[in-house]
């Protein structure tokens, strides 16, 4: 138990950095994710076909897979930098890519889905009233849609807390592979650590899944 | 106007939108042509289409040395992996709806607490936490102990909503001809709750399988290891490798995602279950199970 109490600021430190991972990956996912609905469900079939393949390559890939491509393929073997001399800083983007990337391919997917639910009769009363498709998306659709999908969306901010562990696999330095380093210094102290970073993701994730729930009753819309 | 989903949201096009769109069409489809233009020289300038790089792939030793006893070991952790986690599913899920408070409560929370942990920690833990027990925890057990756990305990949420989502009156019908509760549950609940799920556990299977990925950084000799670490210190060609070992994981999940679809199609065909698989899988997150 002490071994949690030294290393507080330690594991703090960490998780200050998931959430950081989470809140930019999750923000560029976001808009990414949507733009990628809009093209799918667009009347210009090259759009509808561009999305389509991108959210079925990605989505059936492995995020590590991912993860390891930006990291090694684009940091190491493409040279993109972030930061000429801090190296955690460019894993730490270079991991943001990968998250998004692979994220936004799932929001696509649920922003779709919500779409759907949208009833026939008010992209009808958009188009009667003489609003372009775009409008039509922009003040009518997508409004309701995303009002729609708050909780499943809330469901996948969730999971993509969980999903910055995998930014171990290029080295950077959050909740999960501190918590490796922690049980190499504290080999006694192993449970105590577990437990430790186990309930820092309860507690990042349990607030995040009440507001999501209570956003989306909140939010619903009344049909 | 019926039929697909996407079509409702703009009219049949007359020849002035007919126009329009050709024109965007063009438009968009220079502006794609030119970011994968964009793309390829970028990896051109490294070099990474020169032949040499690619050629390890047309040659057979390279596939049976090298990247299948990685498939194999990929596929070797997701079924055992699997099985294990179906039990574990069936268990807990069945755990919490029982009548006696001192199973539910603690299926619950071993359920919630490992939903909420990340499968790369858990797989962390069992390796040091086996040898502080002093067992010998291979790279493969540790996997699959956190593919197990994590993707069990969603799987017992998944088998739990199909049996709330069968109708009452099937319980009520199974007790009034003098069935026991494991009666009920084993030979009514249980068979059309696992139809009505089948297309969302074979969602969470496709999850698990993508999930084995991880054992690659505990460095256990998976099919990512072997793309992203064999093959490139043999050939120094990460980008290929990368590129051909995501087609090969592609190829394997979209035939699995195909077999749910069927599946799910199948369900809805069939008369011979009472729960409603739409209700059941939304009641399982649905669409949102697939990203972990």
């Amino acid at each position: 138990m002490e071994a949690v109490v030294d290393e507080l600021p330690v594991i703090l430190g960490a998780f200050w950095l998931t959430v950081k991972l989470t809140v930019v990956s999750g923000v560029i996912s976001l808009i990414w994710g949507i733009v990628l609905a809009a093209m799918r469900v667009s009347p210009l079939p090259v759009l509808r076909g561009a999305g389509a393949l991108y959210v079925n390559v990605l989505r059936n890939t492995p995020l590590t897979l991912i993860i390891v491509f930006c990291g090694l393929g684009l940091g190491t073997v493409m040279n993109v930098q972030f930061s000429r001399d801090d190296l955690s800083l460019n894993s730490f983007w270079l991991s943001i890519i990968g998250l998004s990337a692979y994220t936004s391919a799932f929001v696509c997917e649920v922003v779709r889905s919500g779409i759907n639910t949208v009833p026939l009769g008010q992209a009808e009363a958009a188009r009667a009233i003489g609003l372009t498709f775009l409008q039509t998306l922009r003040l009518v659709i997508l409004p309701q849609a995303v009002r729609t999908v708050i909780a499943p969306l809330g469901s996948l901010l969730n999971a993509l807390v969980k999903n910055t562990t995998v930014a171990a696999a290029i080295g950077v330095m959050e909740a999960a592979l501190r918590m490796k380093n922690l049980f190499d210094a504290h080999g006694d102290a192993i449970i105590p650590i577990f437990l430790g970073f186990a309930a820092g993701f309860v507690v990042l994730t349990l607030p995040m899944n009440l507001l999501s729930g209570r956003l989306a009753r909140r939010l619903a819309v009344v049909r | 106007m019926t039929g697909r989903g996407a079509s409702v949201l703009y009219d049949v096009p007359g020849p002035r939108a007919r126009l329009r769109n050709n024109v965007l069409t063009l438009a968009f489809g220079v502006v794609l042509l030119l970011v994968a233009y964009f793309v390829w020289t970028k990896f051109d300038e490294k070099g990474q289409w020169d032949g040499t790089l690619w050629q390890p792939f047309l040659r057979a030793d390279t596939w049976t040395e090298l990247i299948l006893p990685g498939l194999l070991n990929t596929l070797a952790a997701a079924a055992v992996a699997a099985v294990l986690a179906l039990l574990f599913g069936a268990v807990f899920g069945i755990a919490r709806l029982s009548d006696h408070r001192w199973v539910r409560i603690p299926a619950a929370v071993i359920v919630e607490a490992f939903r909420a942990v990340p499968v790369l920690m858990l797989i962390f833990f069992a390796q040091y936490g086996g040898s502080l027990a002093g067992l010998v925890v291979t790279e493969f057990a540790a996997v699959v102990f956190g593919l197990t756990v994590y993707n069990g305990s969603v799987l017992a949420e998944i088998v739990r909503a199909g049996i709330l989502a069968v109708p009452r009156g099937q319980a009520e019908a199974g007790s009034a001809i003098g069935l026991r509760k494991n009666q009920v549950m084993r030979l009514i609940l249980l068979p059309q709750a696992v139809t009505a799920m089948m297309p969302a556990i074979v969602s969470q299977l496709v999850v698990l399988l993508k999930d084995t990925a991880l054992g690659f950084v505990v460095a256990y000799a998976d099919l990512l290891n072997a793309g992203a670490r064999v093959v490139p210190a043999n050939y120094a060609n990460l980008i290929p490798s990368v590129i051909v070992i995501a087609v090969v994981y592609i190829a394997i999940n979209l035939a699995l995602g195909y077999l749910a679809t069927w599946l799910e199609r199948r369900s809805r065909r069939s008369r011979k279950i009472a729960a409603d698989p739409a209700a059941a899988e939304a009641a399982a997150g649905g669409e949102v199970a697939l990203m972990s």
